[in-house]
């Protein structure tokens, strides 16, 4: 506490420094907020109320399946799977939970966190990613999106190689669902599949069989590289004792046909007898505490020393920067200056198509290179961007891009000066570069604009959205507009007479179905990112990416064809 | 010679911790102020180097003594102690035996052998061990060393109890009725105690300090106690001679200092009351002895002096009287014959230095006050912290002092110790610490001190009686000066309640809600320190407070809360911290209604932290250590001291946790079972398997700390599954044997 505010009042100091001996800087970046404009108090009270209803969507997920199931579950000496998470990371670390709100309003019944919970923290200080289900939610059964938040969970360990710690506790797929559920290529199947290829990989595969694993499910502990089974709570097996009566007419107990003691002790299937999950969990700790990766980073030097300025801004006040109405254009620099190290940013080729900002800044003393919206994007702003994202990934700096992004410039003019051309150029220098990339929508992020910024299709390691985020192929007046032409003139070749006020109708209803389609919520329910963030967290949030991004060994990038 | 004095007064003025100590003191006599001495001890050259034949924090005592006094000084050591304080406190040392104190420190040849082999001219013997038998004096007289004590003769006379007893009745010292004889045979014994009547007391005729002591009630019990204290006073003393004596019910222990010198001078340098006492053995002293007169003081300084000069005694000496607190007679106890342990209440109070004055007399030189001149100022406290399991009726206790820090010192506040941070205390030797010792202008000022140095010398590692010694210190009898032989017994309601106390409970959760705050900050700066390279960006996942998304992260933290002083079961606390954003902690115990704390680490040093709880600000220590498989922490915050236990849980489990059943069983014992009750010999084994017990029938017997444990039967019933035979090393909790109903 103290420390934390030596540091800040020595950074107000430096500051004052700054802006007395180093007025012409240009490195370090002005305030950025016009703290007298009209919108200013609207914006900020306007986010403020966005921040507050996410909030409360928050609390609600994070009560689980509801006080009586938490209670069930707690009689049976089991913790929450956020408790259990807490106690397997290293003690007072960081945890950095995904898709908190995955199944928000996706179906009739509520389904908080999908039933699952997922994200990344450190274990003896190496990065895990950490599958959990709530058995609280539906008995931890598996919904479509359950099974989308566990792949995207195993999606990003392949990716940034994090040994994957999954605590089952499920009864396996939604039988109900099953069709969603189980046959298609990213369904059930594939998290086996992800499992067998990451071990091959050499990225640890560990479960902790917390409670039932059944099924399907069965295999989650079989798949894996070490088990772990509590004692009385965990059990495996293909088939339930009600299953196996009806089958064989056999009579068994849960705990003879798959219980700890049986699968340490007769099949081999679990390695680790826990006496209960407090135990188990201490187990599933010292499995990676013995985790040796030989030549996988273990011993690769420290690239960075560890130093670094928090920004000269203060991040709070990112939720005042953050758009609520799209068409007031802000200076994405203020952003950036409230998330980069000493607010420096060194900024490329600034006075050429300036409605794109690009440049390298340091953000916990890590290199990146940061691309932000200032504007829509103009044959010279794409330019610049492909030629940014190439000296990055030649460098092997990380990318973060800040989206707030209406899309192409449209036109004679700009179709003329190959804005098609030149848009490709920068999907296909984001689409190959081999660098970690981290991309925030801040604001809008529409159309093919999605796309050049590094939007979900493009694989950036992490997606996450603020409250102010709105995402769609085009704005929903637009789209009513485009719509309703084309409606009209199908209309006059019917012969059909199209009035005034059935027009009027026929766009209102497209505004709101996109209104609705591009709210946060939509897209985090149906994880389109990876969570909506508070606005001040961004700084610490993309610090948590970069490190659990961050490769021993660059990968070198290999482009396509460019259409000059 | 007398130059040699000058010398010294020169270099060394007023250089005694004593003289330094208290301004209001008169000022430090040295012996060069009073007429000239000389040499005695054949050579005039003086002692120039000792030999201590001792260790702990005697032997680091009368080092420091010689030191400032230009003399060389030369330690002896066994091979437990190559590293203790003693032996890195002396100029020189010598190795001279394996760790039994028989082959070690009580090994008069080797000792002697070390005196001439660096060239020492005296050998100081402290207390215990040697200082007490004559034959060493005697034999260092023989190898022409000077023994820095009394005569051989005196040692002799008065090591005898009957002998003293004798020659004490002769010079008009009052004794206790008793037997003082050589016939040894019990059935004549046990006749001899019914002639003086029960309770009889049973003592060896040589050594003291309670060993082979025995209280006898009633006629039944002499022959078993007459036996165990023969062969207890064997194994102590060498000698196994007894003498009984009238027991007095409500005595008081009061002593009295002389020193003589070698020219027939003898004086007395006050009484000390040494009442408080468990297992017969002293543990608060204190000078003057309060609520007597100086009537009753004079006489018994009297008495003293003609117990002296009866056996023609120099250099220090202790008399101590039994005083019978309802008659107000006192009667001769014992002499003995060397500095005592709690010497350092009566330098307080006289402003002298007790070793010097023995060096000095051992040089021959003459005391330095008359009678007259010795002053009485203030008063002054000493409390014997000793390694004790307090609950299990003050067993010795051995292990490691993880954590040791003694109060500071001052003019008024003594430490006496011979350990450091990291030793052990062995089962080989005494288990005490350290010797805490104070003063004040009055008694009142006195206990104060006493008081407040208790609540703040640390120790962790091993049980102390530190607590208890605090409890004793401010019970409201105690404070009225009512001691007595049999003070902690007799309040022994108030030192071991049933339940704890309720003001206790409360402090001590809000002392696990401090240790769960200290833990999370601990917890916060190692991890950063431990991270390992590679990963530049990994400090980001540690940081204060740790990032959760849209909530605040949480901790739960179990301690294990071990009623010490009740030895009742452990309490369970769990503690909820909450992170909160400012770095503070929130802090709520779980299953309980009170409202949460808000902490704050003000800052974290190595063990010292800087709390503040609720605006409260204070000064924590926390120590901590891992034993027996699990996290102990010590916490001491204002005047509290509390221990928690914190359970590793993986190492709680054998790596195969299906047969994690037999760790289970040490903890649980079939009923009836008899565990040792602490690590030690067994010596003798009374019964066999299958013989019949009575509840309370002594069934072995073990030595540790080189005292007798009887192990009696916890009821009646046949003795079972007895494995241990005479000579067998036992442990801290190995099954001796069992009670079965058949």
């Amino acid at each position: 506490m103290l420390r934390v505010l030596a540091r800040r009042s020595w950074r107000q100091l430096q500051w004052r420094h700054h802006q007395a001996a180093m007025p012409f800087c240009s490195a370090v970046l002005p305030d950025g907020i016009d703290r007298s404009s009209d919108t200013f108090p609207f914006n900020s009270a306007a986010v403020q109320d966005l921040i507050s209803q996410l909030q409360s969507n928050i609390r609600q997920v994070l009560g689980g399946g509801g006080p009586r199931a938490v209670e069930r579950n707690r009689s049976r000496n089991k913790l929450l799977p956020r408790e259990r998470i807490d106690r397997m990371i290293d003690p007072g670390s960081s945890f950095l939970e995904l898709s908190q709100l995955a199944g928000f309003d996706l179906y009739e019944e509520s389904l908080p966190s999908g039933g699952i919970i997922t994200g990344i923290g450190p274990v003896h200080g190496r990065l895990c990613m950490f599958v959990a289900n709530d058995p609280t939610v539906k008995g931890g059964t598996y919904y479509p999106i359950t099974v989308k938040k566990h792949l995207r969970a195993q999606e990003i360990a392949a990716e940034c190689k994090l040994p994957c710690i999954y605590l089952v506790d499920s009864g396996g797929a939604n039988l109900p669902r099953q069709a969603d559920v189980f046959p298609d290529r990213d369904n059930f199947g594939r998290i086996f599949y992800n499992q067998a290829k990451m071990s091959a990989e050499g990225i640890p595969q560990i479960a902790l069989v917390l409670g039932s694993c059944t099924a399907g499910g069965a295999y989650i502990p079989a798949m894996a590289d070490e088990s772990v089974i509590v004692k009385g709570n965990g059990t495996i097996f293909l088939a339930g004792p009600p299953l196996v009566k009806a089958a064989t007419g056999e009579e068994v107990s849960a705990e003879d046909l798959g219980g700890a003691s049986m699968h340490c002790k007769i099949s081999g299937v679990s390695d680790h007898f826990a006496t209960d999950e407090i135990h188990g969990l201490t187990i599933g700790r010292n499995i990676v505490k013995n985790l040796y990766m030989a030549g996988r980073g273990e011993n690769s030097p420290p690239s960075n020393s560890y130093s670094y300025e928090d920004p000269l801004y203060d991040e709070k006040e990112l939720t005042s920067i953050a758009p609520v109405d799209q068409k007031q254009p802000f200076d994405i620099r203020s952003i950036i200056a409230r998330i980069v190290d000493g607010s420096e940013f060194d900024e490329f080729k600034k006075y050429y198509g300036t409605t794109l900002v690009t440049g390298f800044a340091r953000i916990y003393g890590q290199s990146v290179g940061i691309i932000g919206n200032n504007g829509i994007l103009f044959t010279e702003s794409a330019l610049k961007g492909s030629h940014f994202i190439e000296l990055c990934a030649q460098r092997n700096i990380p990318l973060i891009f800040l989206q707030n992004i209406t899309g192409f410039m449209v036109g004679s003019k700009s179709e003329a000066s190959g804005i098609a051309k030149a848009g490709a150029k920068m999907v296909m220098a984001v689409s190959c570069s081999k660098v970690p990339k981290i991309t925030i929508i801040v604001g809008g992020s529409f159309g093919a604009g999605n796309y050049g910024m590094c939007g979900r299709a493009y694989s950036p390691n992490f997606l996450f959205m603020w409250p102010t985020a709105k995402i769609s192929v085009m704005g929903g007046n637009q789209a009513a507009g485009v719509l309703a032409q084309i409606e009209r003139s199908n209309k006059k070749r019917q012969g059909i007479e199209w009035s005034k006020e059935e027009e009027d109708k026929f766009k209102s209803r497209v505004v709101e179905s996109y209104g609705r389609e591009a709210s946060p919520y939509f897209s985090t329910a149906r994880l389109w990112d990876d969570g909506i963030i508070h606005p001040s967290d961004t700084r610490k949030v993309i610090g948590l990416c970069l490190s659990a991004s961050i490769k021993p060994h660059p990968e070198d990038t290999k482009y396509g064809v460019f259409r000059m | 010679m007398a130059l040699m004095s000058l010398i010294i007064r020169r270099r060394f003025p007023v250089r005694t911790p004593i003289g330094r100590a208290n301004p209001s003191f008169s000022i430090l006599r040295l012996f060069s102020s009073s007429p000239l001495a000389s040499a005695a001890a054949g050579d005039d050259r003086g002692i120039e180097k000792i030999l201590v034949a001792n260790r702990g924090e005697i032997a680091c005592r009368v080092m420091r003594t010689a030191r400032r006094l230009g003399i060389g000084t030369v330690a002896v050591y066994s091979e437990a102690d190559s590293a203790a304080l003693h032996v890195k406190s002396a100029d020189e040392a010598v190795r001279i035996g394996p760790p039994p104190a028989r082959a070690s420190y009580l090994n008069a040849s080797a000792i002697i052998e070390a005196a001439l082999r660096t060239g020492a001219q005296a050998i100081h013997p402290g207390y215990g061990f040697l200082s007490e038998s004559a034959d060493f004096a005697q034999l260092c007289e023989t190898e022409g060393l000077i023994f820095i004590g009394p005569p051989a003769s005196a040692i002799r006379d008065m090591g005898d109890k009957s002998a003293s007893k004798r020659i004490m009745g002769a010079a008009g010292v009052p004794l206790v009725p008793g037997y003082h004889g050589d016939n040894q045979d019990i059935n004549f014994l046990k006749l001899e105690a019914e002639k003086i009547g029960y309770p009889i007391l049973i003592k060896p005729t040589h050594g003291g300090g309670g060993k082979g002591m025995r209280i006898v009630q009633s006629p039944d019990e002499f022959v078993e106690s007459i036996l165990g204290a023969q062969r207890e006073a064997a194994a102590s003393f060498g000698i196994n001679t007894i003498l009984l004596e009238k027991y007095i019910t409500h005595p008081r222990h009061v002593e009295v200092q002389v020193f003589g010198d070698k020219h027939g001078n003898v004086i007395h340098l006050n009484e000390r009351d040494c009442s408080v006492q468990r297992r017969h053995q002293k543990i608060i002293e204190e000078a003057p002895a309060p609520n007597i007169t100086n009537e009753f003081r004079s006489h018994l300084g009297k008495a003293a002096v003609s117990a002296a000069k009866a056996v023609g005694y120099y250099s220090a000496g202790t008399v101590e009287f039994i005083m019978d607190t309802i008659s107000d007679k006192f009667y001769f106890m014992e002499m003995n014959t060397r500095l005592q342990v709690e010497h350092p209440v009566t330098e307080m109070i006289v402003g002298q230095d007790l070793v010097e004055w023995q060096i000095r007399v051992a040089n021959g030189e003459h005391l330095p006050l008359v009678q007259e001149q010795v002053p009485l100022n203030g008063h002054s406290f000493e409390a014997r912290i000793y390694a004790e399991n307090v609950p299990k009726g003050f067993l010795p206790a051995t292990g490691t002092l993880h954590h040791y820090r003694p109060v500071p010192v001052s003019p008024t506040v003594r430490v006496e110790t011979g350990v450091e941070e990291g030793n052990t205390v062995s089962m080989h030797y005494d288990p005490m610490i350290a010797k805490l010792v104070v003063w004040g202008e009055n008694r009142h000022a006195a206990l104060g001190k006493l008081k407040n140095c208790l609540t703040n010398f640390q120790v962790a590692g091993l049980p102390t009686n530190i607590a208890f010694l605090h409890m004793l210190s401010n019970h409201w009898a105690f404070d009225k000066g009512l001691v007595e032989t049999h003070f902690i017994e007799h309040f022994k309601a108030d030192f071991f309640p049933d339940e704890v106390p309720v003001e206790t409970d409360v402090a001590a959760k809000l002392s696990a809600t401090i240790v769960a705050a200290c833990i999370c900050e601990m917890d916060f700066t190692t991890l950063r320190k431990t991270i390992p390279s590679g990963n530049s960006l990994l400090p980001v996942w540690y940081s204060q407070p740790p990032f959760r998304m849209h909530h605040a992260a949480k901790r739960i933290i179990e301690l294990e809360w071990d009623k010490e002083v009740t030895g009742s079961f452990p309490m369970t606390l769990k503690l909820v911290i909450t992170y909160q954003p400012d770095g503070n902690y929130f802090i709520e115990i779980g299953d309980n209604d009170s409202p949460g704390l808000e902490v704050k680490i003000m800052h974290a040093g190595d063990r010292d932290y800087k709390v503040d709880v609720n605006g409260l600000q204070s000064n924590v220590t926390l120590a901590i250590y891992s034993k027996e498989r699990s996290k102990h922490i010590h916490v001491w915050h204002g005047k509290h001291h509390y221990h928690f236990r914190q359970t590793v849980r993986l190492e709680q489990y054998n790596d195969d946790g299906l047969e994690h059943k037999k760790d289970f069983q040490a903890r649980s014992h079939p009923e009836g079972s008899v565990l040792a009750p602490m690590a030690g010999l067994v010596v003798k084994v009374v019964l066999e398997n299958g013989s019949f017990v009575d509840e309370g029938q002594p069934v072995l017997v073990l030595e540790a700390m080189k005292m007798e444990h009887v192990v009696k039967s916890p009821r009646a019933g046949y003795v079972n599954g007895l494995q241990v035979a005479a000579g067998q090393q036992v442990f801290d909790t190995t099954v001796l044997f069992n009670i079965k109903d058949k």
